[in-house]
């Protein structure tokens, strides 16, 4: 997954950046990774995603029966909602680039909107 | 191997069991799995392994009021629920009542991307929901092992599993884990190395022919335990184990009793007949009317409503009806009616093994009430004397505990003394009827003797006896006494 090019055409991004972003972050109470993960991917949703998103944050000691409902295994998991397909990213999310990758936050030719938003507007 | 680990009682060991309700798991146990603990069961695919944690869980809620959940990684709901109806349990029923829950994981259907540190915190809220939910005190994982192909960083799978299994320990749970069966190990992936206290083995092979199925209890800590192999069955009312004899001699006595279907042959019997579920042996000569005295059982039987089997093992169905066609008994009326089944069979086409697995098959199948073995002497040839016996006292052992009358016919040589059975059924034998054929007085006179018949007086005279158009009939004696 460390394929993401930098130099690649931009040209589909806008279509992918103007839909809304609706994630999940389920955690379990306030363990170490599971606050990693929430700073990270708020980090990340800051840098990224402007104000196009929502996320919700799922504590399963609080709501248990989610863990279930929802098909949750491993804690922390990011699950991407919208826009589909549906996405699972399990971990504290301390690989911000890769997060980006896992979200199809990249157009068709792998390129990746955060290059854009991470190099200098030239 | 470890075995019990004090001199004490042999049968109930010093840890509580949970009995798994599964017929024959218990006996070969000793009362169940081990309870508040993990018990591994393995083997290759196909080998009943899901069955088996369902049927425990299923029994557990049923027999013994313990609410259970399953958590399956491989199949979904739907497909559980549905491959167990045919046995018989209704799981949505068990769920709607709380008494079930089935939570699913369908691990390889899903793409998880790792990124950084995680842990399966995620399973074990699952599952203490569940438990909670419905108050369960058996699980089963079904199968765990799944995980490896679905996660890639092993490391955290093995730790949060010796976590998982030390949960289930802590919270008392009694549990299965199924693991496939690897190269050279008993699972692909070591999960022996975390449940220690009890591992059992599903094996499926196919033999001569026939499949045969068998489990094994390879290790568990602190209890005493048929180590051997045993064949179970799949069948409509769920796994069967069978073992070789049950490890206590705890047969329910029936006092029923019943006729032989001879009127003056019951007469010889203190009782009037034989003890229902009993095992009686017939032997004698060539020609001495064995096949023809069982069929008067037989036709007793199908008369009183009750279904009867007839391994018949020298002679075919059609040789058999017509042969008794000729002492009145018309078998193929029964036979017709669904009442008597003839199974022909030679005993040397099949190993011994097989042989126990038919002979299940069709008792479960046609669910008699007698069961006809004749003659039992090809046997011999295809097995030890020690297999034999062990054997036929497998077969008695499963018949008494159903309350299954056997009848055996034996061959005996002339010249060979005829307590010896050769077989050694004999000892296994309630009732022992010897017959023979002599010649005295230039003419062939057949006899009739009851050389044992267990719990009751019988007649020791020896009674000459008759066959013909109207079948077997004792001749009376003159001043004979009792």
């Amino acid at each position: 997954m460390e394929k993401a090019s930098k130099t690649s055409s931009k040209s589909k991004r806008h279509a992918a950046k103007d839909s809304p972003y609706h994630l999940t972050l389920y955690v379990a109470g306030h363990s170490p990774k599971s606050r990693l993960a929430m700073s990270n991917l708020q980090q990340l949703c800051d840098t990224h995603l402007s104000s196009k998103y929502t996320v919700e944050i799922v504590d399963l000691l609080r709501e248990p029966k989610r863990a279930r409902l929802d098909q949750i295994l491993a804690i922390p998991t990011l699950v991407k909602k919208l826009p589909p397909p549906l996405k699972k990213i399990i971990g504290d999310l301390s690989n911000a680039e890769k997060v980006l990758v896992g979200l199809d936050l990249s157009d068709e030719s792998g390129g990746v909107i955060m290059s854009s938003a991470m190099e200098p507007p030239s | 191997m470890p075995r019990k680990k004090s001199s004490g009682n042999p049968v109930h060991s010093e840890f509580p069991k949970a009995p798994t309700g599964i017929q024959g798991l218990d006996e070969i146990t000793g009362g169940g799995l081990p309870r508040g603990r993990t018990t591994l069961v393995c083997g290759s695919p196909g080998c009943g392994k899901t069955l088996l944690g369902m049927e425990f869980l299923v029994r557990g809620i049923l027999e013994s009021g313990e609410p259970g959940v399953m958590l399956a990684f491989e199949e979904t709901a739907e497909e559980l629920t549905q491959n167990v109806r045919s046995l018989g349990f209704d799981l949505d029923d068990l769920i709607k009542d709380n008494k079930l829950i089935l939570d699913t994981i369908p691990i390889e259907a899903t793409e998880f991307e790792e990124n950084g540190e995680y842990d399966l915190e995620g399973l074990f809220v699952r599952l203490g929901d569940a438990i909670d939910t419905i108050g369960a005190k058996r699980i089963v994982l079904d199968t765990i092992e799944v995980l490896f192909g679905g996660l890639s960083n092993q490391g955290i799978i093995r730790s949060e599993l010796r976590r998982l299994f030390q949960w289930l320990k802590n919270r008392n749970m009694t549990s299965i884990v199924t693991g496939e069966r690897g190269e050279g190990s008993l699972t692909r992936q070591g999960l022996e190395e975390y449940v220690s206290d009890c591992v059992i083995l599903l094996d499926h092979r196919v033999n001569e022919q026939m499949s045969t199925r068998r489990l094994r209890v390879v290790k568990y800590r602190g209890s005493m335990h048929g180590t051997n192999e045993f064949p179970f069955l799949i069948e409509q009312h769920g796994l069967s184990v069978l073992p070789i004899t049950s490890l206590v001699l705890e047969h329910k006595i029936s006092k029923d009793i019943i006729s032989t279907g001879l009127p003056q042959l019951d007469e010889m019997f203190g009782i009037k007949g034989v003890y229902r579920g009993s095992t009686i042996l017939v032997t004698g000569g060539v020609g001495t009317g064995k096949s023809s005295l069982v069929s008067h059982f037989a036709d007793a039987a199908c008369r009183r409503g009750e279904p009867a089997i007839y391994f018949a093992f020298e002679e075919s169905s059609p040789q058999i009806i017509r042969n008794m066609k000729s002492i009145g008994l018309s078998l193929d009326k029964w036979v017709k009616k669904g009442l008597l089944q003839i199974q022909a069979s030679r005993p040397t086409l099949f190993g011994l093994e097989s042989h126990l697995v038919n002979f299940y098959n069709a008792v479960h199948t046609y669910a008699p009430q007698l069961v006809i073995m004749d003659p039992i002497n090809d046997f011999l040839s295809i097995g030890s004397p020690r297999e034999i016996k062990s054997l036929f006292l497998r077969m008695v052992d499963f018949l008494r505990s159903r309350q299954i009358t056997l009848i055996c016919t034996a061959l005996t040589t002339p010249g060979e003394s005829s307590q010896d059975t050769e077989v050694g059924v004999s000892s296994l034998a309630d009732t022992w009827i010897l017959l023979s054929n002599r010649e005295y007085d230039g003419e062939h006179q057949r006899q009739l003797y009851i050389l044992k018949s267990r719990g009751m007086a019988h007649s020791h005279q020896v009674r000459g006896y008759t066959m013909n158009h109207r079948g077997w009939h004792l001749k009376e004696v003159s001043g004979g006494h009792r």
